[in-house]
């Protein structure tokens, strides 16, 4: 058991080896004097750790992604449920929405800071931005590409409007909901520290600008960097959970 | 057999596409009897399906009309239960809850109750909690039968319903069918290309014509049960419904 894990997951362990022995053997031969080596990258993560600073820049940042993805589920999902039922709302919206997924939320900073000032409110507003219509996008196919023999059923059974609603209609599209918050929550992931390393004071993208600008402190902006990635790791298996759900599982098995 | 549950007269349907107009179904009429269980077989591509769903509600014809009980058709209801071969158990539900899908309104009592027994009557006791991607594609055929059953429609619209199963589960879902059908009397119309399924089953049997469909022969199935297809009365209503056929 414990043996046949090892055995899977050596090869990444290997490659992730050969990637650290690399750079350690780059920054030594080359004498840098600004890149760290990975030994000086773990000291400063944890020296940030230890004072606390470390979690109060995740804390920031995830609070700005909590607050920023739930408004744009919450606002997503319904519509993309109306948008994919009736055909009026899906001509009327969709092409509006076609044409502003693709402005990359980026673009989007010069007006975020325009109308939101530099507090919070920017990022909190570019993250909504950002995973909003990946996730309207998504549950509308959803709800178009629901297979017309559960529909079909369903009328030969005669239920009411809001039972289809319910029974059939929700329940068919949730493995594509999940599939747009997980593509919402990634996008959301990559949005906020690029947002926080514009004006403002915390959060992991402020903690990279920060710490290059006091003094060339690359272990830390290396550190926060493996932070990142690691929590926007989480956070996607964390969504994909949601798959394991019994009520979805008949969309992932097979 | 003296009241008619299902009356067909004059029906056509053409199919457009563009500006050509495809004719499918050209002038069917027939009838079946309360209780009566009557397979329609055709090559495939000959209307059948096209059939059945104006039959059940789900198409209209362009001509002639549908009675149902005695009441023009105007739409699937659960009186007519369609099970059709791709199969329409709900994959998000459980087989209990499949089974009380249909029991919509109070006047059903104890719905669990009522589903668990159906789950009984299918063979499917113990299963009631599963999941339907849990089961195998024989166990589903019952669970959808099953789902059917519990609304008591008063006609069962079945369109090729075993034939994407395997070939013994085929023959054990028709004596399953069979089964039940002595419990719970109830009308059957079947299509089917299987001429030995409807031989095996059906009380009356309608053959079609390539496109557009029209009824070309009609055969008294009058066997007892249980059939024996390899008796002389069975293989030689066989050979003349094959010869009908063209083959």
């Amino acid at each position: 058991m414990i043996v046949d894990r090892l055995k899977r997951i050596a090869p990444s362990l290997l490659v992730l080896a050969a990637i650290i022995a690399v750079w350690w053997l780059a920054v030594v031969l080359t004498e840098s004097a600004i890149f760290p080596t990975p030994w000086q990258v773990v000291t400063g993560a944890w020296e940030l750790a230890r004072d606390g600073t470390l979690w109060e820049h995740i804390g920031a940042s995830l609070l700005r992604v909590g607050v920023g993805f739930g408004m744009a589920a919450v606002l997503a999902i319904p519509l993309g449920l109306w948008m994919g039922w009736v055909a009026g709302a899906y001509r009327m919206f969709n092409p509006i929405f076609q044409m502003l997924r693709p402005i990359s939320p980026i673009a989007w900073i010069p007006i975020a800071i325009l109308w939101f000032g530099v507090g919070d409110l920017s990022p909190i507003f570019l993250i909504f931005i950002s995973s909003v219509f990946p996730m309207i996008v998504q549950t509308t196919s959803g709800v178009h590409t629901i297979e017309r023999r559960y529909l079909r059923a369903a009328a030969n059974f005669g239920v009411s409007r809001s039972v289809l609603f319910r029974r059939v209609v929700i329940p068919a599209v949730l493995p594509e909901i999940i599939v747009g918050m997980r593509i919402g929550i990634g996008v959301a992931w990559l949005v906020v520290v690029a947002a926080e390393m514009i004006a403002l004071r915390s959060g992991l993208g402020y903690l990279i600008m920060d710490s290059r600008n006091a003094g060339n402190r690359y272990d830390l902006v290396i550190a926060s960097m493996i932070i990142i990635g690691l929590i926007g790791l989480l956070l996607d298996s964390g969504t994909r959970l949601l798959e394991r759900l019994k009520p979805v599982r008949w969309r992932y098995v097979r | 057999m003296s009241a008619k549950a299902i009356v067909v007269s004059g029906i056509r349907k053409s199919f457009v596409s563009g500006k050509a107009s495809l004719p499918v179904i050209d002038d069917v009429s027939f009838s079946v009897g309360d209780g009566e269980f009557v397979a329609i077989v055709g090559p495939s591509g000959c209307g059948k399906s096209t059939l059945m769903n104006i039959v059940a509600g789900f198409e209209r014809s362009d001509q002639g009309s549908v009675r149902v009980g005695g009441v023009a058709q105007s739409g699937p209801s659960p009186k007519g239960i369609v099970i059709s071969q791709y199969g329409s158990v709900f994959p998000w539900l459980t087989v209990q809850q499949n089974l009380m899908f249909g029991l919509n309104g109070d006047q059903h009592g104890d719905k669990a109750a009522l589903a668990d027994h159906y789950a009984a009557i299918v063979g499917l006791k113990g299963f009631e909690a599963s999941y339907p991607h849990e089961l195998s594609g024989g166990m589903l055929k019952r669970v959808e039968l099953a789902r059917a059953f519990v609304v008591k429609p008063d006609i069962l619209y079945m369109d090729e319903p075993f034939s994407a199963l395997d070939a013994l589960m085929n023959l054990r879902m028709r004596n399953e069918l069979l089964r039940i059908l002595d419990e719970e009397r109830h009308t059957v119309l079947l299509i089917t290309h299987d001429v030995e399924e409807a031989i095996y089953m059906a009380d009356r049997i309608m053959v079609l014509s390539p496109r557009p469909a029209t009824i070309q022969a009609s055969f008294e199935v009058d066997l007892p049960r249980p059939r024996k297809l390899s008796s002389a009365l069975a293989q030689a209503l066989r050979e003349a419904i094959l010869k009908e056929l063209g083959l």
